[in-house]
């Protein structure tokens, strides 16, 4: 590529007295002066969270609301600062979803912990742990930001799930030749 | 008797209108520099039973009018720490012997004109003494033993880098205030009259030709020595926040840091004034055309509006100054004032020296 040697010029009289530079500034200020704002108004409006942001992690329930995470525990060991903390349970013979194994008995996500990596979403085998769009998090204690199954639940609420992975478990069960 | 409460009554009314000038000019900076930068500025602030009345609530909300009141009560009732290093006594005196010439000089600047019952024009002003410029640079100068009493007492090394620098500058800036001021002053006694250095005479020479027409220089020489003996960027050399933290006043919080911060801006209040006073004509109306107001209250009441407005309009020029350019470098203040605006405003007086002697 060519380069462009540009020629510095030597000033002008007027140009040392630097009064022109300044009246040119002044009009460059003066026009941003009525230039719309582009504060936003934080606590009332809300910044638009581009695709994929990393909010914090939430557990989702599929859309015949039922509980995804299975407790097998791969986001608790992948977790690099160990905010998860999971203690397995059975889930009883009768429940809609007794074909499944384990379900979480408590699940708890320590958000003062969590560096918000998104590892969890990724090894989650089931789909179940969703880094979500809540980023601003509060609390008056440190036990208040351990945040327990159902506040995980209550915000990661449902997400559009396309595989019914359950579903076709269980056509398969009934129909063992089917293919 | 009566003259003595008249004079009482002007002089309430003149310490409310600069230090209400000054507070609101902290508005208008923020409000300003908010537009500037693409932002809003203060738009929370409000008042409880005003804040309910629909329209007029939200949108004096939104300018941020009541943010001055808050911010002064937020001077008032902060903490006020002494930090354990300081030199006592004077760390208290300083910001009161910052603030006290600031708000003194207002004595001798007048603010309108008023008519007597035959019509004849006074100034409106609390002490015509004779020699009203010289008093004014005599006491703003006082201002600067304030601040480097402040960098001193607070005994660190940033106040005490602030302290040095604003010595040197003031200084330096106020002999070219001086020079800039003496071509008027010239002008003003030609050979033959003897109008003294009192500011209204100054003023009443200007009905024709204000003196930005006649002494563009000199104007030019005086606004800068004001931008830097107001401390106003880009010479804000002794306050410099990016480089010593806030200047002469780091040491100091709540009400001590209120009093610095409104003799800042107290001092522009002044300094635009005077500018106005020296160069603008003042009250006059407008060049050569003579003020559209009656001689009555009303007419009083004009010239009075009509002098705050070009105030306001010139504190404006300070804020917008400011967001505008960036600061320049101690030796470049020290370089400027020396070398080049102290032989300017040499070449200056003489020559409008010798014009005077020349038309008369
Ligand atoms: S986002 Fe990262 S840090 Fe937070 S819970 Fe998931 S794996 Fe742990
Ligand atoms: S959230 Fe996913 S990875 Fe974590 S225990 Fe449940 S199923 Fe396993």
């Amino acid at each position: 590529m060519a380069t462009k040697v540009l020629e510095r010029k030597p000033l002008t009289w007027a140009e040392k007295t630097y009064l022109p530079q300044i009246v040119h500034g002044l009009k460059i200020t003066w026009k941003a002066m009525f230039k719309k704002p582009i504060t936003l108004q934080y606590p009332e409006e809300k910044p638009e969270l581009p695709m994929g942001y990393r909010g914090i992690p939430t557990l989702v329930k599929d859309p015949n609301g039922r509980e995804k995470c299975v407790s097998c525990q791969l986001c608790e060991f992948i977790c690099p600062p160990k905010a998860i903390r999971i203690t397995p349970g059975e889930i009883p013979a009768d429940a809609s979803t007794a074909h499944v194994e384990k379900a979480p008995k408590a699940f708890e996500i320590n958000m003062l912990r969590c560096i918000y990596c998104g590892l969890c979403q990724e090894v989650c085998p089931e789909e179940a742990i969703f880094l979500q769009n809540a980023f601003s998090l509060s609390g008056y204690s440190r036990q208040e930001l351990v945040f327990q199954k159902d506040k995980l639940y209550e915000l990661g609420g449902t997400l559009p799930d396309t595989h019914h992975k359950w579903d076709k478990k269980k056509a398969a069960a009934a129909h063992p030749h089917h293919h | 008797m009566e003259v003595i409460l008249l004079k009482a009554l002007y002089a309430l009314l003149m310490i409310g209108a600069v230090m209400g000038l000054a507070a609101y000019s902290v508005l208008g900076e923020r409000k300003i520099s908010a537009w500037i930068q693409g932002r809003i500025g203060p738009n929370r602030t409000s008042f409880p039973l005003i804040a309910k009345i629909p329209l007029i609530g939200p949108a004096l909300r939104y300018l941020g009018i009541w943010q001055p009141l808050a911010d002064g009560l937020k001077f008032l009732f902060k903490e006020d720490p002494i930090p354990g290093h300081v030199k006592g006594i004077y760390y208290m005196m300083a910001p009161v012997l910052v603030l006290v010439p600031a708000l003194s000089t207002m004595v001798v600047v007048p603010f309108g004109e008023y008519f007597d019952s035959a019509g004849k024009a006074y100034p409106l002003i609390l002490a015509d003494i004779d020699l009203g410029l010289w008093f004014i640079f005599s006491l703003a100068s006082l201002g600067v033993y304030g601040i480097v009493l402040a960098g001193w007492a607070a005994n660190s090394k940033y106040p005490f880098i602030g302290g040095i620098r604003s010595c040197a500058q003031l200084i330096s800036y106020e002999l070219v205030m001086g020079l800039s001021v003496l071509p008027i002053i010239v002008w003003v006694n030609a050979p033959g009259v003897s109008a003294g250095l009192s500011l209204v005479s100054i003023v009443n020479t200007q009905g024709g030709a204000w003196f930005i027409m006649t002494q563009p220089l000199s104007a030019l020489l005086f606004l800068i020595a004001l931008f830097a003996e107001t401390n106003r960027l880009p010479f804000d050399m002794p306050e410099s926040e990016t480089e010593l933290v806030g200047g002469f006043h780091t040491e100091y919080g709540s009400f001590k840091f209120g009093f610095f911060f409104l003799a800042e801006y107290a001092h522009m209040v002044i300094g635009s004034a005077i500018f106005s006073l020296l160069f603008l004509g003042g009250w006059h109306f407008l060049p050569w055309i003579a003020s559209p107001w009656p001689a009555s209250i009303f007419g009083t009441i004009c010239s009075v509006l009509w002098f705050l407005g070009k105030i306001v309009f010139l504190m404006f020029f300070f804020i917008w100054i400011r967001w505008t350019l960036p600061r320049f470098r101690y030796d470049q203040v020290m370089q400027l004032a020396w070398g080049k605006l102290l032989p300017i405003a040499l070449i200056n007086l003489v020559f409008y020296t010798i014009l005077v002697a020349f038309i008369s």
